[in-house]
C-alpha cells in the first residue's frame, strides 16, 4: 500500500474523497434519483406507474401555493428573529464572558439534549391557554380576555425559532471569537467610535457565520412541520404538513415527491438569490 | 437489487439481535428470509403490536378492583408461548406508512399480530392488496364466541383475516369548569361560547360520521351529497375561529388543562384520562361505533397468532381485557363473566354499554375511505 501510494501520489486526494463521495452517492443521489422517479409517477397506491407525470408538479403547485409561501414567510422571520436574538448573545460570550464561555454555551446547547419533539410539547405548557405567560399578558391587556397565543401564527413561529435558535447561535460565535480584539483596539486608536468599530470591523469580519447560520436555521426552518402540526391550526399549515399527510394519510407519494422536490427547487433558488446579494464569498466564508 | 436486500436483510438481523429476542425466533428469522416461509410453523415466541393503553397491566386491573395476573402472563403461562407486546401502534396511518414499504416487497415485518381500525383506509389496504395472512380457525375454536354484530364486516365479510380486539364509541367530551354539558354536534361547532377551543378528529370517519348523524344522514351509506353537507358543517366552523384543531389521539390532555372546552372525544380515552371534571357522553344524535381488528402481517406465524387469539376470545379472558382496558369486547357472555371477576367493575358502561347506548351506535361506510376525491377535500379542510 505504502509503495502504492508512494508511486501514484495523485491518486491521495481522490483516496480522501472517497469516503464522502461514496456516501453522498448512497444516502443523498440515489435517494433523490428515486424521489424524481416517483415523483413523476401515477396512479392510486400502491400500483403507481411510472408515466412523466409532469401534473404532479404544476398541480402541486397550483393547489398548495398558499402554504410555500406561509413556508417561506414563517422561516424567514424565524431565521431573522434568531439572528436579532443570537447576535447579542454570542457576542457577549466571545467578548465579554472570559473563562465561562463554554459554560455559557452549554447553556445554549443544553435544551438540545431533549428531543425535538419533546422540546415543542413543552411550549404547549408554557404557552396553554391557562399558563403563566397567557395569564401574565392578559393582566396587562395585551391579550384580550379570550385571547390565547397557542395555535396561532406566534406561537408556530416562535416554536420554530427556538427550535432552530443553536444552528443561528454556533456559528456566530464562532466567527465572532475568531476576531482578532487587537484590531478593535486598532479601530479605536484610529479614533472610530464604538459604534463604528462594530459596523467597520466586527460586523464585516462576523459576516461568514451570519450567512452560515442564516442558511441553517432558513433550509430546515422552510421544511419543518412539527411546529405548525402541534402549535398552529389549519390557517398555520406549512409545506412540510402538507408533504407529510400526502405520504401518511392519502399515500399520494407521486405528488409528496413532487411538491418534494419544488420546495427543494425554491431553496436553491432563494439560496441563489441570497448569494447574489451577499456576495458568493461570503457563503463559503 | 441484491445489494438492498442484504442490507436490509442485515438490519433486520441487527434490530432482532438488538431486541433481545430469544434464539429460536433468530433462527427462524435467518431461516425464512421475511416472506411466508415461518408463517406455517408454531413459534415459542408471539411478537403482537398494539396500541397504547389498550391491554390490562396491573395497574389497570388493580384500578378495576380484579386480583388476577394480566392476560399477558396467563397466556405465556398456559401456552409457553412469549409475548413481545409491542405498544408501536401510535396512529393508523403511520404504522401503515412504516410497514408498507417491506409487505409491498412481500416481506415480514416482524410482527405476528397488529391491529388497525375498522374507521380509517388502512385496514382495507392491508387486505385488499394481500398482506394480511389467513386466519388458521381450526386452532380458534373459541371464535364461536364472536358477537353476530361483528360477524361479517364489509370488510372481511367471512371473517378469514380478522378478528376484533376491541370496539370504542365516538362522543363528545367536555371540561366541566369551561362549559355545561355539551350534548350535540351543532352546539359543539357552534355555540359562540366555546370559540376557538373545540377540538375535533382528523379523522375523517370518525368526525364527518358525527355530523352526518348530526345533519340527518345516514354514516353508513355515504354519498357525494351527505359528504358535502358534512364537509361544510366542518369548514364553516373551521373558518369562524371554533375549532381549535384537528387532533389524533392528544385531545384529552388539552381538555384537561382548559385549552380545549369541548371535543370529539373516544369513549375509553376519556375515562383512561381520571380526570372528573372531563365528562363524556353520546351525542343526541347518536354515535360512531368503531373496531380495531387484530390481523397477521405477511411473515408472522399464523398458528401462534391463532393460538393467542383463540386465547381471547375465551370470555373469562375477554372480560378481564375489558375492564383493564376500558374499552368494548367483541366476545359473547363477556359482562356476566366480568360481573364474576367485579361485580361493581361490570356496571362500567363504556366498557359493557346497555342496549341502549350501543342502539345509538352506527357504523361508518368503508368505501368512503378508499375514495381519494373524500380523502383530497377533507384534508383540504386541514389546510394540508
Amino acid at each position: 500500500m505504502g509503495t502504492f501510494l508512494h508511486r501514484h501520489r495523485g491518486v491521495t486526494p481522490y483516496l480522501l474523497l472517497a469516503p464522502g463521495i461514496l456516501w453522498l452517492a448512497i444516502f443523498f443521489l440515489i435517494p433523490l434519483a428515486f424521489l424524481g422517479y416517483e415523483s413523476l409517477q401515477s396512479g392510486l397506491f400502491p400500483n403507481f406507474e411510472f408515466t412523466w407525470e409532469i401534473s404532479n408538479f404544476s398541480n402541486g403547485i397550483r393547489d398548495y401555493h398558499e402554504q410555500f409561501v406561509r413556508s417561506f414567510v414563517y422561516a424567514g422571520i424565524a431565521t431573522g428573529a434568531c439572528l436579532v436574538l443570537a447576535y447579542p448573545l454570542v457576542y457577549w460570550i466571545a467578548f465579554r464572558a472570559g473563562p465561562w464561555r463554554n459554560l455559557f454555551l452549554l447553556f445554549i446547547v443544553a435544551p438540545f439534549f431533549v428531543t425535538y419533539l419533546v422540546r415543542t410539547l413543552a411550549w404547549l405548557n408554557i404557552l396553554a391557554d391557562q399558563g403563566p405567560v397567557v395569564s401574565i399578558l392578559r393582566d396587562v391587556h395585551v391579550l384580550g380576555p379570550d385571547g390565547r397565543l397557542l395555535a396561532t401564527t406566534f406561537a408556530v413561529v416562535s416554536g420554530i425559532t427556538y427550535n432552530f435558535f443553536p444552528f443561528m447561535a454556533l456559528p456566530l460565535y464562532v466567527s465572532l471569537e475568531q476576531i482578532d480584539p487587537r484590531l478593535l483596539e486598532a479601530a479605536k486608536d484610529l479614533y472610530a467610535s464604538p459604534t463604528q468599530a462594530f459596523l467597520r470591523v466586527t460586523l464585516p469580519l462576523s459576516a461568514p457565520g451570519i450567512v452560515a447560520g442564516t442558511l441553517l436555521t432558513f433550509i430546515p426552518a422552510a421544511g419543518d412541520f412539527i411546529n405548525a402540526a402541534l402549535l398552529g391550526t389549519p390557517g398555520q399549515a406549512m409545506i412540510g404538513n402538507v408533504i407529510q399527510s400526502k405520504f401518511l394519510e392519502s399515500l399520494d407519494y407521486p405528488s409528496a415527491a413532487a411538491l418534494s422536490f419544488v420546495l427543494m427547487g425554491l431553496i436553491l433558488v432563494a439560496l441563489l438569490v441570497y448569494a447574489r446579494v451577499v456576495g458568493s464569498e461570503r457563503l463559503t466564508g | 437489487m441484491n445489494s438492498r436486500l442484504t442490507r436490509q436483510e442485515l438490519l433486520r438481523r441487527g434490530a432482532l439481535g438488538g431486541a433481545f429476542l430469544t434464539f429460536p425466533s433468530l433462527l427462524a428469522a435467518c431461516g425464512g428470509g421475511g416472506g411466508d416461509a415461518a408463517s406455517g410453523e408454531l413459534k415459542d415466541v408471539l411478537n403482537f403490536s398494539n396500541w397504547e393503553l389498550y391491554i390490562d397491566t396491573p395497574q389497570t386491573l388493580k384500578a378495576a378492583g380484579i386480583d388476577a395476573l394480566p392476560t399477558l402472563e396467563q397466556f405465556e403461562t398456559e401456552s409457553g408461548i412469549k409475548v413481545n407486546y409491542f405498544e408501536d401502534v401510535i396512529s393508523n396511518s403511520e404504522y401503515f406508512a412504516t410497514v408498507q414499504g417491506r409487505l409491498r416487497q412481500s416481506q415480514g415485518i416482524d410482527r405476528d399480530i397488529i391491529v388497525s381500525t375498522d374507521n380509517d383506509r388502512f385496514l382495507g389496504e392491508y387486505l385488499t392488496n394481500g398482506w394480511a395472512l389467513k386466519l388458521d380457525k381450526d386452532l380458534i375454536p373459541n371464535i364461536t364466541n364472536l358477537i353476530d354484530a361483528q360477524a361479517s364486516p364489509p370488510f372481511d365479510p367471512n371473517r378469514e383475516y380478522t378478528l376484533p380486539w376491541f370496539s370504542g364509541m365516538d362522543g363528545i367530551a367536555w371540561n366541566e369548569e369551561l362549559t355545561g354539558p355539551i350534548t350535540t354536534v351543532t352546539q359543539l361547532l357552534e355555540d359562540p361560547k366555546l370559540k376557538g377551543k373545540v377540538g375535533v378528529w382528523n379523522s375523517m370517519g370518525d368526525t364527518l360520521g358525527l355530523v352526518m348523524l348530526e345533519n340527518g344522514d345516514d354514516p353508513a351509506s355515504v354519498t357525494d351529497e351527505s359528504f358535502d353537507r358534512a364537509l361544510a358543517v366542518i369548514q364553516k366552523a373551521q373558518d369562524a375561529g371554533q375549532i381549535r384543531r384537528f387532533y389524533g389521539n392528544d385531545y384529552a390532555q388539552p381538555l384537561a388543562t382548559g385549552n380545549l372546552a369541548a371535543s370529539m372525544a373516544w369513549s375509553g380515552d376519556i375515562l383512561n384520562l381520571g380526570d372528573p371534571k372531563v365528562k363524556w357522553g353520546i351525542a343526541e344524535k347518536g354515535g360512531i361505533i368503531w373496531t380495531d381488528n387484530m390481523l397477521i402481517p405477511l411473515g408472522g406465524s399464523v398458528p401462534t397468532a391463532s393460538t393467542y387469539m383463540n386465547f381471547v376470545y375465551d370470555p373469562t379472558i375477554a372480560a378481564q381485557l375489558s375492564l383493564g382496558a376500558n374499552y368494548i369486547s367483541s366476545v359473547k357472555g363477556v359482562k356476566d363473566e366480568a360481573s364474576k371477576l367485579n361485580p361493581d367493575a361490570a356496571e362500567n358502561t363504556l366498557a359493557f354499554p346497555t342496549d341502549e347506548m350501543l342502539s345509538q351506535m352506527h357504523q361508518n361506510d368503508p368505501t368512503m375511505f378508499s375514495n381519494p376525491d373524500y380523502e383530497k377535500k377533507w384534508l383540504a379542510v386541514q389546510g394540508k
